[in-house]
């Protein structure tokens, strides 16, 4: 039978001949990973034994440095956890990152793999081919002991993209587009394919991936190609076998989407599907806040364009602009290229790369009654504090071009 | 786990989050205070109207969002069950995992009010109004799933394994 992508990564980890939707499927798994807030909040059960020690990712991101008393021992409890088990792959405080750029940085997000977090943003690990998923803390539970997990096969859609992205639109607005459109596809499976791709960064699909989990997407996967094998080639910890779609794979639908035609796009609050808006439209909103960071935009081309547009600019008179690097390596070449200094001087807030603020964790908090708009991955009521304040996901161009005037506002104005 | 659940219904809207459950600020907080905070955000006060068995009654994409045991909280609070019009793939994950159920029923949201009674039926996979009179088919789960629910859970599970405590 012919199968998707992701049925073709199922079907080999479940080590049978094929999948199809409807199907319930028991997985190998390529790469456990975990992170700090399982511990911090006490949802994990630690087990007496784990399978294949040697398959785990361990990377503090959630409460980075530590907030609190608490955060601390938790990282305590957590480092004992790595010790006990002999987990190999530590990214401790100091070499960390948001867990997901960290995988992609570090060679485990690999094409034709499973790979599992607690997380949910584990699904753009599908950027990389690599079908990623997060399971919650006693999903990770069982995945840490039996080396294993059950998956629904759900129906496929697919996006055909064409064409490119006109300048100041990015794989956010992309997303944005999407979601504003054709609304959410809870239970089946995302795979993008089509001549667009191409011309789209590696940063630009992790962003659209990550996102996918707002349309409750259980799995979202890119094609393997020649930008990817450039990507992966220094970093790639093992050798990996791309998937690709058979030519006659079904879909539930198939979706055709024109990058030319897409312009800078913004979600209203509370809620992604079907609640988003081209920022033109509400131009001129006010705001307390700008966010740019998070597994959806924090990474070193969103720092590049955010310095780009405040180069020689000052932040907005009562607004603050904080900026997340989404890992040490993001902040580290960010320095490097002279970003940060450029940010720093324009009056933005640069903190520790870590999820903080885009959960409503730390480093970034709102009061009530106030508004941001972020490049973060969610705007649901309350996500980054106050449940009376407000939260407008953008892109980093539109976050950047707002905090300058204080206003919500088109980033093509500074192009 | 019962196989007829029964219980007084509570009616939410599209895209319920698990934020709404479970707010970020509340990780740190003991248990009987993060309960307070269920849908405080949306519903102040409304843990405090609820009674043990009740159910939840929602609409498209429920549970969305965050890995975060929103169902652990729902179960700690006293519901029953949550039947939904769709709900989302984490979530349901998080309900298994909890021994929480968890039914997808398109059209739910619209069949009921608040203060509706719900009768669900996991032998035949029904959804009942029983003030109403109306009855709908909802999604079935696979047989692994429910010998998961039937466990209360997988800790149950893992520890009969000998791989928890």
């Amino acid at each position: 039978m012919a199968m998707t992508m992701t049925e073709k990564v199922l079907a080999s980890h479940a080590r049978v001949p094929e999948v199809k939707p409807g199907d319930i499927v028991t997985c190998a798994l390529d790469w456990i990973v975990h992170i700090d807030v399982v511990f911090t909040a006490d949802w994990f059960a630690i087990p007496n034994r784990i399978a294949r020690p040697e398959r785990h990712v361990a990377i503090m991101d959630h409460m980075v440095p530590a907030q609190t008393i608490r955060d601390a021992e938790a990282h305590v409890e957590f480092r004992e956890f790595i010790r006990r088990f002999g987990i190999p792959h530590v990214f401790d405080i100091g070499n960390h990152g948001i867990s997901h750029q960290v995988l992609a940085e570090q060679g485990f997000a690999l094409p034709g793999q499973m790979l599992v977090c607690e997380d949910s943003h584990t699904c753009g690990a599908g950027a990389f081919n690599c079908a990623g998923r997060g399971l919650g803390a006693l999903g990770m539970t069982y995945a840490v002991c039996k080396g294993e997990s059950w998956f629904q096969v759900g129906e496929t859609i697919r996006y055909e993209l064409q064409g490119e992205l006109s300048p100041a639109v990015d794989g956010k607005d992309v997303f944005l587009y999407i979601a504003g459109t054709y609304g959410e596809d809870v239970n089946s499976n995302i795979e993008f394919e089509g001549p667009g791709i191409a011309g789209l960064s590696i940063a630009n699909r992790q962003c659209i991936a990550t996102m996918c989990a707002n349309l409750g997407a259980e799995f979202v996967l890119f094609p393997f190609d020649e930008r990817l094998e450039h990507y992966l080639r220094e970093r790639a910890v093992e050798k990996y076998n791309p998937v690709e779609s058979d030519p006659d794979a079904e879909y539930a639908k198939i979706r055709i989407v024109d990058l030319r035609s897409i312009v800078p796009y913004i979600a209203l609050p509370d809620s992604i599907p079907n609640n988003c808006r081209p920022v033109a439209e509400i131009a001129g909103l006010e705001i307390n806040q700008a966010f740019i960071g998070s597994c959806a935009n924090g990474r070193l081309e969103d720092l590049a364009v955010a310095a780009g547009i405040l180069e020689g600019k000052r932040v907005s008179e009562g607004v603050r602009l904080i900026i997340t690097p989404a890992s040490q390596e993001v902040y580290g070449a960010a320095l490097r290229a002279g970003y940060i200094q450029r940010l720093v001087d324009a009056g933005a807030v640069i903190t520790a790369s870590t999820c903080g603020a885009c959960y409503g964790g730390h480093s970034g908090l709102l009061a009530r009654g106030e508004r941001c708009v972020s490049s973060s991955t969610r705007n649901f009521k309350g996500r980054m504090g106050s449940p009376d304040s407000e939260v407008l996901v953008a892109s980093p161009a539109t976050v950047a071009a707002s905090s300058i005037t204080g206003k919500i506002t088109d980033p093509r104005r500074y192009q | 786990m019962d196989k007829i659940i029964r219980g007084t219904v509570w009616v939410f809207g599209h895209n319920i989050d698990t934020d709404l459950m479970y707010p970020g600020s509340a990780f740190q907080l003991p248990i009987e205070e993060q309960a307070r905070l269920v849908f405080s955000g949306i519903r102040p006060g409304w843990v405090d109207q609820i009674g043990r068995g009740d159910i939840l009654v929602a609409g498209r994409n429920f549970g969305t969002g965050s890995a975060r045991p929103g169902a652990m909280l729902l179960k700690y609070i006293g519901l029953a069950a949550v039947v939904a019009d769709s709900i989302g793939g984490t979530f349901f994950r998080n309900s298994v995992n909890y021994g929480f159920p968890a039914i997808q029923c398109a059209g739910v949201s619209e069949a009921f009010q608040d203060g509706d009674v719900a009768e669900i039926d996991l032998h035949k996979f029904e959804v009942r109004n029983v003030t109403r009179s109306r009855t709908l088919r909802a999604i079935r789960l696979p047989q692994q799933i429910m010998e998961i629910l039937e466990a209360e859970g997988i800790v149950p599970l893992l520890r009969k394994e000998g791989y928890l405590s």
